[in-house]
């Protein structure tokens, strides 16, 4: 990552007299004083890991045993053999897509509802947030026996109901939408974000937007969105991030659902039921932690990186149309 | 402006990104070297060791405990601080990070994980103390136990009590059936599961016996322990697709599912189970009349004292081969040492003591119902043995029973097989020969890949 110094082409061509070259030196001299812990922080947590991952990745290592260079073998390994690779990546694709928007769509109705109240607002804005304090593990066993499909009370009301229960997360074409419902639920933290941004949204330009005439969606489309479109973002870049590290819910859910807790010869096998829990971030955790298997681990993380990185790139690069009146 | 905001932005971002991906690989991607040591045990200096153990239930971690304070006594310089309810992640990762909470003396309840740890070097080989101390393995141990401790001749860790599985039935539920004795083959099986199974409404009364393979100890390599067949061959590939055995397993447990209702019908039923090591395991509480278990139920059944009386007998077997009846699956605790650990003098001692002991092995069999793991013990008056127990000690000196196989990269070609099995159960994958054979491949990869 390149620094400005200042200087740059600003004097190209041009003999900078030696006073001037050393107040230079000393400007960036200090400049780097100050940057020094972030710069240390970034070596050491970002860089070296990377070039960590990078190399492992062409290895054959077990995390014992000294690595041993085996080219691009793990690499073909992960896209050709590894059996849960793509329905991982098609699954981790799936939540991004659905879960982000509907966690934005969700937590965005819900913020504006909340700063409509009159009465009681504390009251609901407490209830809103508070699942977003419940620990992720304790949040999803509650779910799994909620929603157990044999004993569980929500299908015991839609048996009641006379409605059709699904098998929730013992179906593969449930397990992913329960999944979701639980990322709902704790919607709390975006609630709060939206609640602030809406709240700042000068209330002028809804009386002026009212006497010409708009209606609610147009004051919503013209006043409210790019009013907080940069929050819209921030909440779309950063649920991106977080659902490309989907881990515990899905492997406790999995775990839970699928009754193997690991007694006298059982294997656990993450993405209860039939594969369709398997999120990339619990292949690193089977593949380094589980198989030893570090090399083709780090492949699964340089490619998490990658979508990551081509993910939040898009969103960025499309803000500039997006994001009306940012500047 | 704009541009230079959300270049920087972007940068940021991609820091933020980068880090938080990488974060889990910072710790992944590194690991200790360190090995071997000595400790002054021998010479009376005081010594505490670490061991993990995975028994939870408070009998066992009750017989565990009186174990090791037999052994404090014996060795009054060794303390030894054991930590329960550890399953084989944990240990896995512990071993390879090392640390002074790391454990010296590590037992595990899945064999199927020998083949890594011989094979990375997580654990010590054994051989040589064996050797200094005079043990004669293939005279201490059962042929079969002393297989799944060790890896291409890496002893890397010795069998601390066995497991076998056969067939536990309700009694009550079989006289109000009208069945008057264990099944001995798979139709027989299959009749008297039909027979004790009592529909309600959409879901059951009472099930005969849960076929699906997540119905706990129904897994597919219990089952295939009643066909014996081979799982690699002599090229060490997978032979899963060529030992038709596998296939008959296979083909026999769909036609159970269908038989007792379907898939989805079972699963809805199995989800309603409680936990399997706890009183609401589904056996006890009635919700099946027969289950395929470890002789370690004996012991919890003896504890929990559900309301009808209950009996054990061997898994049956196929109808073609009635003549092997009194076979089953075994499989059983290893326990080793840390090769990190800096103790491993006093660690030895507590394995050879927990091991061939016995006294040791005999008083901890009968505590949580175990089967012995030397021959010694196995033959020794001292060993309760009532008729339920003794089903398994025949099990376990049945010439035909048998275990699965270690492999470089522990069970995951279990795990493939399973992964097969519940394709094959929901009728996801309806072409057997098909995926047998992409699921051999698949086997064939991973090994390669583990190398």
């Amino acid at each position: 990552m390149a620094i400005a110094f200042g200087s740059r082409k600003a004097s190209a061509g041009l003999p900078v007299p030696a006073a001037l070259r050393s107040k230079r030196r000393r400007a960036a001299a200090r400049t780097l004083a100050f940057l020094s812990p972030w710069l240390i922080g970034f070596g050491f947590f970002f860089v070296y890991p990377l070039v960590s991952t990078l190399y492992f990745s062409v290895t054959h290592y077990d995390g014992f045993t000294t690595p041993t260079f085996t080219g691009l073998k793990n690499w073909s390994y992960v896209f050709n053999d590894y059996p849960f690779f793509w329905q991982g990546l098609r699954n981790t694709l799936w939540l991004v897509v659905v879960m982000v928007s509907l966690r934005v769509v969700f937590g965005l109705g819900i913020g504006m509802l909340i700063t409509k109240v009159k009465t009681g607002a504390g009251l609901f804005r407490t209830f809103f947030y508070l699942p977003y304090l419940a620990p992720p593990v304790a949040a999803t066993m509650a779910f799994a026996f909620l929603l157990n499909p044999g004993t569980g009370p929500v299908n015991q009301l839609l048996g009641d109901l006379g409605l059709p229960a699904p098998g929730w997360f013992t179906d593969p074409s449930w397990s992913k939408p329960a999944l979701t419902m639980l990322a709902m639920w704790g919607i709390g933290d975006l609630m709060v974000i939206f609640m602030a941004a809406l709240l700042d949204v000068p209330k002028e330009q809804y009386e002026a937007a009212e006497l010409d005439g708009a209606g609610p969606f147009q004051r919503f489309r013209y006043v409210t969105f790019p009013n907080i479109s940069p929050i819209v973002m921030f909440a779309v870049v950063t649920g991106v991030i977080q659902t490309m590290q989907y881990y515990t819910q899905a492997i406790v859910a999995g775990k839970v659902a699928s009754g193997v807790i690991g007694g006298s010869g059982q294997q656990f096998e993450p993405g209860y039921p039939q594969g369709s829990t398997w999120t990339l971030p619990q292949m690193v955790y089977n593949l380094g932690f589980q198989r030893f298997d570090y090399g083709s681990a780090c492949v699964i993380a340089l490619i998490l990186f990658a979508i990551s990185m081509a993910f939040t790139s898009i969103l960025l690069r499309r803000k500039s149309g997006f994001m009306a009146n940012e500047d | 402006m704009h541009a230079t905001t959300s270049r920087r932005a972007r940068r940021t971002i991609a820091a933020v990104t980068g880090s938080a991906v990488l974060a889990l690989l910072a710790t992944a991607c590194t690991g200790t070297n360190s090995g071997g040591g000595n400790d002054d045990s021998a010479s009376g200096k005081d010594v505490t060791i670490t061991f993990w153990h995975g028994w939870s239930q408070d009998s066992e971690t009750k017989a565990i405990n009186d174990n090791i304070a037999a052994f404090e006594k014996a060795h009054p310089n060794i303390h030894v601080k054991a930590v329960g309810n550890i399953a084989d992640d944990k240990t896995n990762q512990a071993l390879r990070a090392g640390g002074d909470d790391a454990p010296d003396v590590v037992s595990s309840f899945t064999t199927n994980n020998v083949g890594t740890f011989c094979s990375s070097n997580v654990f010590a080989d054994l051989n040589p103390l064996l050797k200094k101390d005079g043990i004669d393995a293939a005279k201490t141990f059962p042929a079969a136990m002393l297989n799944y401790t060790q890896f291409k001749g890496n002893q890397c860790s010795l069998p601390l009590l066995g497991d076998v599985f056969g067939l536990y039935y309700n009694k009550k539920a079989f006289a109000a059936a009208g069945i008057t004795a264990p099944p001995k083959t798979f139709s027989e099986f299959a009749d008297a599961a039909a027979k004790l199974t009592i529909a309600d409404g959409d879901g059951f009364k009472q099930l005969g016996f849960m076929p699906n393979y997540h119905g706990y100890e129904s897994t597919t390599e219990h089952f295939l322990g009643q066909f014996g067949p081979s799982y690699f061959g002599s090229d060490g590939k997978s032979s899963i697709a060529t030992d038709p055995k596998v296939a008959e397993m296979l083909t026999w447990q769909k036609g159970l599912v269908d038989k007792l209702g379907g898939f989805d019908k079972l699963e809805k039923y199995r989800a309603s189970f409680g936990d399997e090591f706890s009183a609401k395991n589904p056996f006890h509480t009635g919700q099946v009349a027969m289950a395929i278990d470890g002789e370690w139920r004996t012991a919890s059944l003896a504890t929990d004292k559900p309301d009808f009386e209950w009996a054990t007998a061997p898994f049956p077997v196929p109808d073609a081969e009635v003549s092997t009846y009194g076979r089953g699956y075994q499989t059983g605790t290893i326990i080793g040492i840390a090769k990190n650990s800096k103790k491993q003098a006093a660690a030895w001692e507590l394995v050879k003591y927990l091991t061939t002991n016995t006294d040791a092995v005999v008083s901890f069999a009968n505590a949580i119902h175990n089967v012995p793991s030397t021959f010694e013990a196995l033959n020794s008056p001292k060993l309760d043995a009532d008729a339920n127990f003794k089903t398994f000690l025949d099990i376990a000196k049945n010439p035909n029973s048998g275990t699965t196989p270690a492999s470089v990269n522990g069970g995951a070609y279990i795990v493939s097989l399973q992964n097969l099995g519940y394709d094959y159960e929901s009728g996801k994958q309806t072409d057997l020969a098909a995926g047998l054979a992409a699921t051999a491949k698949e086997i064939d990869a991973a090994v390669n890949q583990a190398k």
